[in-house]
C-alpha cells in the first residue's frame, strides 16, 4: 500500500516556495486538494492529491517524533480545522474566515501549512514531508500510533498546570503575553469575519435591487414610461457596479488581512500549546526533583538519574522553545506586514476602479437628462 | 343630453395621435409649447381652464371666464352627492390681477350654467391665444422654491412639538414678498392636506400626500431630541415635509389655492384639528376604504374608455413593483447599518491588538489600521443614510402618490355615478310628468315641468363634470409620469455623486495608510 516511513531525516527534493494547493475538488462529501510542487532538480513538477486525513497523517507523524530532542519545544504550524461540505454550525464557527466561499481561503491556509512545515528546520527534515509531497499514493488513512501530544489528555489535566509559575523570567513574560495576545488575535479575526459577512450581505442585497429594477421595465411606446424604464435600467447597472465593488472589497479582505489575522490567531494558539507542554515538563521536572530529594538511599541513585534526564530534556525543550519563539516573532511581523501591504494595495486599486465606474455612470445619467 | 350610459367620451388628441400628442397633452407647462390643439376638441379647452395658468397677466378670453368659476367648486365631492345645489356657490380661486376673470358666481337657485357654452363646437375656441398662453406659462411655471429647515423643539414634556421653518422664495406676483419664512408644525402640514383634499380632489387632481404620523417617533422626540434615532426621525420627517411642499407648489393648480398661499405666508395659522385620519398606515387605509365604497355602489361604471382601466391596472402593478423595491432597499439600509457596527467593533479590536503588540512599527501600523477603520465606519454611516434618504424615502413617497392617484380615479367614477343617477332621476321626473298630464292636475304639472328643467340642467352639468374630471385625471397621470422620471433621475444623480465622493475619500484613506504598512520592519 504505502511505503514504510523510515524515521530517517531527509532533505526535501522540492522547492518549498513552489508548493501550491492549486485546486480543491468536491467528491460527494469529501474534499480533495491538488498539490503541486517543483522538483529542485528542475526536471518537472509533482502533482498529488490529498484529503484532510492525509494532512492529519502528516501532522501526527511530526507530533510523534519522540527521538528528536526537544521536539516538545517546537511551535507546530497549525493545521486548520477539518473542512466539510455542508459543515455543521459549530464547524463553520471554528473555520471562521476560512469557511467562506468556495474554499479559496481554506486552500491558501492549507498551502501555508505545508510550506511552513517544509521550511521548518526540524520538521522539514522528517521523511513524512517528502512522502506527503511526492508520493503518488496517498500516505494513508491508517491510524498512526498514539503520539505524545494527545490533546485530549492534556486538556483534562490542563487548567491546573497552566498557571504554574515559571522558573525563567523570559518564559514567564512570554506566557503572560501570549495569554493576552491569543485572546486579542482571536477576537480580531472573528470581528473581521463579521465585517466580511456583512459586506457579503450587502452585495446580495444590491443584486436583488438590481434584479427588481429590471423587472420594472415597461413595454410600450409611451415616452414618459420609456423614460422611467431607461432610468430603472441605468440604475440597475449602477447597482451591479456597487455589487461588484462590495464583493471585491470583501474578497480583498479575505485574501489578505483575513488570512493574516486567521494565521496569526492560530499561531498564537500553537505557541500557547508549546508553552503549555513546556510548563507540564517543568511540573514533571519539579516532581522528579522532589522525588530525588525525598528518595530513600536505595532508590536515590535511580531517582537522580530520572531527575537528570528530566533536566536535560527540559533544557533542550527550553532551548528549542527560545529559538522557536524568536523565529515566530520575526515571521509573524513579516507575515502581517505583507498582509497589511497587500490588503492596502488591493483595496486601493478596487477603490480607484469603483470611483472610475461611478463617475462613468454619473456622466451617463447626466447625458440622459 | 342623451340619458344613455354608453356614450362615447369626447375624443382627445392623446387617443387619436398617441405618438406626438401625448407628451404635449401632459401639461401645458411643458417647455415644448407645441400645438396640442391640433384637434381642437372642447375637453382640452376645458382642462386648460381648469389648471389655472400662473401667467395671470395674460388676458384670459371670456371663454374661460365661466370655466374658472366652474372649476373652483368648493366642497362637493362625490361622497356628498346631495350638495349639488352648492356646486358653484363659492368660486375659490382668486387671481390677483385685474385681468383675471373669475367672477364670483352668486349662489342662484341651482347655480348651474347653461350647457351650451361648453358643448359648443371647436370653432368657438381661440386656439392661438391658448397656445400663446401655454408658451408663456411654460416660462414662468415653477417659480416658487420652498424649503423646510431648522427643526426646533418647542415646549416640554408630552405637550412638546417640533416647529419647522418654512422658507419661500418666489417671483410670482400673487405673494406679498419675494422671500419670506414662517414657522409651522407637523399638524399644520396635515391641515393643509385636509383642506386641499376636500377642495381639489373633486377635480381629479392628485393631492400629494404628506408624511404619516408616528406616535413612536414623536414620543422619542418629546423625551429628547439628542439621541441618534430621534435625530434620524426628525431629519426624515423634515425631508418628507419639504418634498411634500415642493410637490404641492410645483402643481400649477394647487399653487393657486389660497390655503397654500396662506400656509406659506401667514404668520400664525389656526391650529388644525381634524388630522386624525392620517396616522401611520391611515392614509392608505383611507384611500382603500374610499375605493371600497366606490366599488360597492350599485351602478357599476361601464367604462367606455379603456384608457382609464388600463392606467388603473398599470398603477396597481407599479405600486407592487415599488413596494418590492422598497423592501429590498430597506434590507440594504439595514445591512449598511450593520456594517457600521461591525466595522466599529473591528476597529476597536485592532486597537487593542496594536496596544498589546511589542514590535513598535507593527504596533503603530495596527493602530493606524484601527483609525482607518474608524473613518470607514463614518463613511458607511453616511452611505446608509444616503441609501435611506435618497432611495427608501423616494420609493415611499411614490407609493403614497400612487395611492393618491387611485383616489383621483375613484373621484372620476363617483362623478360618473352621480351623472348616471341624475339621468335616472330625470327619467323618473319625465314619467311622473306624463302621469300628471294624463291625470290633468295643472298645478302639479307646472311644478313637474320646473323640476324637469332643473334636472335636465343637472344632467348636463354632471356630464360636463365627468368629462372634465376625466380630462384632468388624464393630465395628472401624464404629469405624474413625467415628474416621476425626473424625480428618480435627479435622486439617482445625487446618489451617484455621493457614492463617487465616498470612493474618493476611501482612496485617500488607503493612500495614507500604505506607507505605514510598508514601514513595518
Amino acid at each position: 500500500m504505502m511505503e514504510e516511513v523510515k524515521e530517517v531525516t531527509s532533505t526535501l527534493s522540492v522547492d518549498i516556495q513552489s508548493i501550491k494547493v492549486t485546486e480543491v475538488v468536491k467528491d460527494g462529501d469529501t474534499l480533495t486538494f491538488l498539490i503541486e510542487s517543483e522538483k529542485l532538480s528542475g526536471t518537472g513538477v509533482y502533482h498529488v492529491d490529498r484529503t484532510y486525513d492525509d494532512f492529519e497523517w502528516l501532522q501526527q507523524h511530526l507530533f510523534s517524533q519522540e527521538e528528536v530532542s526537544g521536539i516538545q519545544g517546537v511551535i507546530f504550524p497549525p493545521l486548520p480545522v477539518k473542512a466539510q461540505v455542508n459543515a455543521s454550525a459549530k464547524v463553520i464557527k471554528q473555520l471562521g474566515i476560512l469557511g467562506l466561499g468556495e474554499w479559496q481561503a481554506y486552500c491558501k491556509a492549507m498551502e501555508t501549512f505545508v510550506r511552513q512545515i517544509a521550511a521548518h528546520s526540524i520538521l522539514g527534515k522528517n521523511n513524512a514531508v517528502e512522502i506527503f509531497l511526492t508520493s503518488s499514493d496517498p500516505p494513508g488513512r491508517q491510524r498512526v500510533r498514539k503520539n505524545i501530544f494527545n490533546r485530549l489528555s492534556q486538556a483534562m489535566e490542563g487548567m491546573r498546570k497552566e498557571g504554574h509559575k515559571d522558573v525563567d523570567e523570559f518564559f514567564q513574560t512570554e506566557r503572560d503575553h501570549n495569554l493576552v495576545f491569543t485572546g486579542c488575535a482571536k477576537t480580531a479575526a472573528e470581528r473581521f469575519l463579521d465585517v466580511v459577512q456583512t459586506e457579503q450581505k450587502i452585495a446580495v442585497a444590491c443584486g436583488h435591487f438590481s434584479t427588481a429594477l429590471r423587472l420594472c421595465v415597461e413595454q410600450g411606446e409611451d415616452p414618459d414610461k420609456l423614460d422611467f424604464s431607461k432610468v430603472c435600467v441605468k440604475l440597475s447597472e449602477v447597482f451591479d457596479s456597487i455589487q461588484k465593488n462590495v464583493t471585491s472589497v470583501a474578497e480583498n479582505n479575505v485574501s489578505t488581512l483575513g488570512l493574516g489575522l486567521d494565521l496569526e490567531s492560530r499561531y498564537q494558539e500553537a505557541e500557547k500549546e508549546m508553552l503549555y507542554r513546556r510548563t507540564c515538563k517543568l511540573v514533571e521536572l519539579e516532581t522528579t526533583r522532589r522525588n530525588a530529594e525525598k528518595a530513600k538511599p536505595v532508590k536515590k541513585a535511580a531517582m537522580e538519574e530520572v531527575k537528570k534526564a528530566a533536566e536535560t530534556e527540559f533544557d533542550h525543550i527550553s532551548g528549542v522553545a527560545k529559538e522557536e519563539i524568536a523565529r515566530l516573532q520575526a515571521a509573524r511581523v513579516k507575515m502581517l506586514q505583507q498582509a497589511l501591504v497587500q490588503w492596502c494595495e488591493k483595496q486601493l486599486l478596487t477603490a480607484k476602479e469603483s470611483a472610475d465606474q461611478f463617475n462613468q455612470h454619473l456622466q451617463a445619467f447626466r447625458g440622459m437628462a | 343630453m342623451a340619458a344613455s350610459s354608453d356614450r362615447i367620451p369626447p375624443p382627445l388628441p392623446a387617443t387619436e395621435e398617441p405618438g406626438a400628442a401625448t407628451p404635449d397633452m401632459a401639461d401645458g407647462d411643458s417647455d415644448e409649447g407645441e400645438d396640442i390643439f391640433v384637434n381642437n376638441s372642447v375637453p382640452v379647452a376645458v382642462s386648460r381652464g381648469v389648471s389655472q395658468p400662473d401667467n395671470v397677466n395674460e388676458q384670459t378670453p371670456d371663454l374661460f371666464g365661466e370655466e374658472e368659476a366652474g372649476s373652483t367648486t368648493a366642497k362637493s365631492n362625490g361622497v356628498h352627492s346631495d350638495d349639488d345645489n352648492d356646486l358653484f356657490a363659492e368660486a375659490d380661486v382668486e387671481l390677483n390681477t385685474p385681468g383675471g376673470s373669475a367672477p364670483k358666481e352668486p349662489s342662484s337657485s341651482s347655480g348651474l350654467r347653461p350647457a351650451s357654452s361648453f358643448t359648443t363646437s371647436p370653432a368657438a375656441l381661440q386656439p392661438t391665444s391658448l397656445e400663446q398662453m401655454e408658451e408663456d406659462e411654460a416660462e414662468d411655471s415653477f417659480d416658487v422654491d420652498v424649503a423646510v429647515t431648522n427643526p426646533e423643539k418647542v415646549g416640554d414634556g408630552m405637550g412638546a412639538y417640533v416647529a419647522y421653518k418654512v422658507s419661500t422664495r418666489t417671483s410670482l406676483a400673487m405673494f406679498r414678498n419675494k422671500t419670506f419664512s414662517v414657522r409651522r408644525r407637523f399638524s399644520d402640514f396635515l391641515g393643509l392636506y385636509e383642506k386641499l383634499s376636500v377642495k381639489q380632489s373633486l377635480h381629479g387632481f392628485i393631492i400629494p400626500p404628506p408624511p404619516e404620523k408616528s406616535v413612536v417617533g414623536m414620543t422619542k422626540v418629546k423625551v429628547g431630541m439628542d439621541d441618534p434615532s430621534s435625530v434620524e426621525f426628525v431629519e426624515r420627517r423634515r425631508g418628507a415635509l419639504e418634498r411634500y411642499l415642493q410637490r404641492v407648489v410645483s402643481h400649477p393648480s394647487l399653487l393657486q389655492d389660497p390655503d397654500v398661499r396662506e400656509f406659506l405666508e401667514r404668520e400664525e395659522l389656526p391650529r388644525a384639528v381634524s388630522t386624525q385620519a392620517l396616522s401611520g398606515a391611515g392614509f392608505l387605509k383611507m384611500i382603500n376604504k374610499a375605493s371600497d365604497a366606490v366599488n360597492k355602489m350599485t351602478i357599476k361604471m361601464n367604462e367606455s374608455d379603456t384608457w382609464f382601466e388600463d392606467k388603473f391596472q398599470e398603477m396597481e402593478n407599479e405600486e407592487q413593483q415599488l413596494r418590492k423595491l422598497q423592501a429590498v432597499v430597506d434590507s440594504l439600509v439595514n445591512h449598511r447599518k450593520e456594517l457600521c457596527g461591525s466595522t466599529a467593533v473591528f476597529a476597536k479590536s485592532m486597537a487593542i491588538l496594536g496596544n498589546s503588540e511589542d514590535n513598535t512599527a507593527l504596533s503603530r501600523a495596527l493602530s493606524q489600521l484601527a483609525e482607518v477603520e474608524d473613518k470607514m465606519e463614518q463613511l458607511h454611516q453616511e452611505q446608509a443614510a444616503s441609501d435611506f434618504f435618497i432611495f427608501a424615502e423616494l420609493l415611499a413617497d411614490y407609493i403614497r402618490l400612487i395611492g393618491a392617484m387611485r383616489g383621483c380615479f375613484d373621484h372620476r367614477v363617483r362623478a360618473w355615478q352621480r351623472w348616471q343617477e341624475s339621468q335616472s332621476t330625470l327619467q323618473k321626473k319625465r314619467e311622473s310628468e306624463a302621469k300628471l298630464l294624463w291625470a290633468n292636475k295643472p298645478d302639479k304639472l307646472q311644478q313637474a315641468k320646473e323640476e324637469i328643467t332643473e334636472w335636465e340642467s343637472r344632467v348636463t352639468q354632471y356630464e360636463k363634470d365627468f368629462d372634465r374630471i376625466g380630462m384632468t385625471v388624464r393630465k395628472e397621470v401624464l404629469r405624474f409620469e413625467k415628474e416621476k422620471a425626473k424625480d428618480f433621475k435627479s435622486q439617482i444623480m445625487k446618489y451617484l455623486d455621493a457614492m463617487l465622493q465616498s470612493q474618493q475619500r476611501i482612496v485617500k484613506f488607503w493612500e495614507a495608510f500604505l506607507p505605514e504598512a510598508e514601514a513595518i520592519a
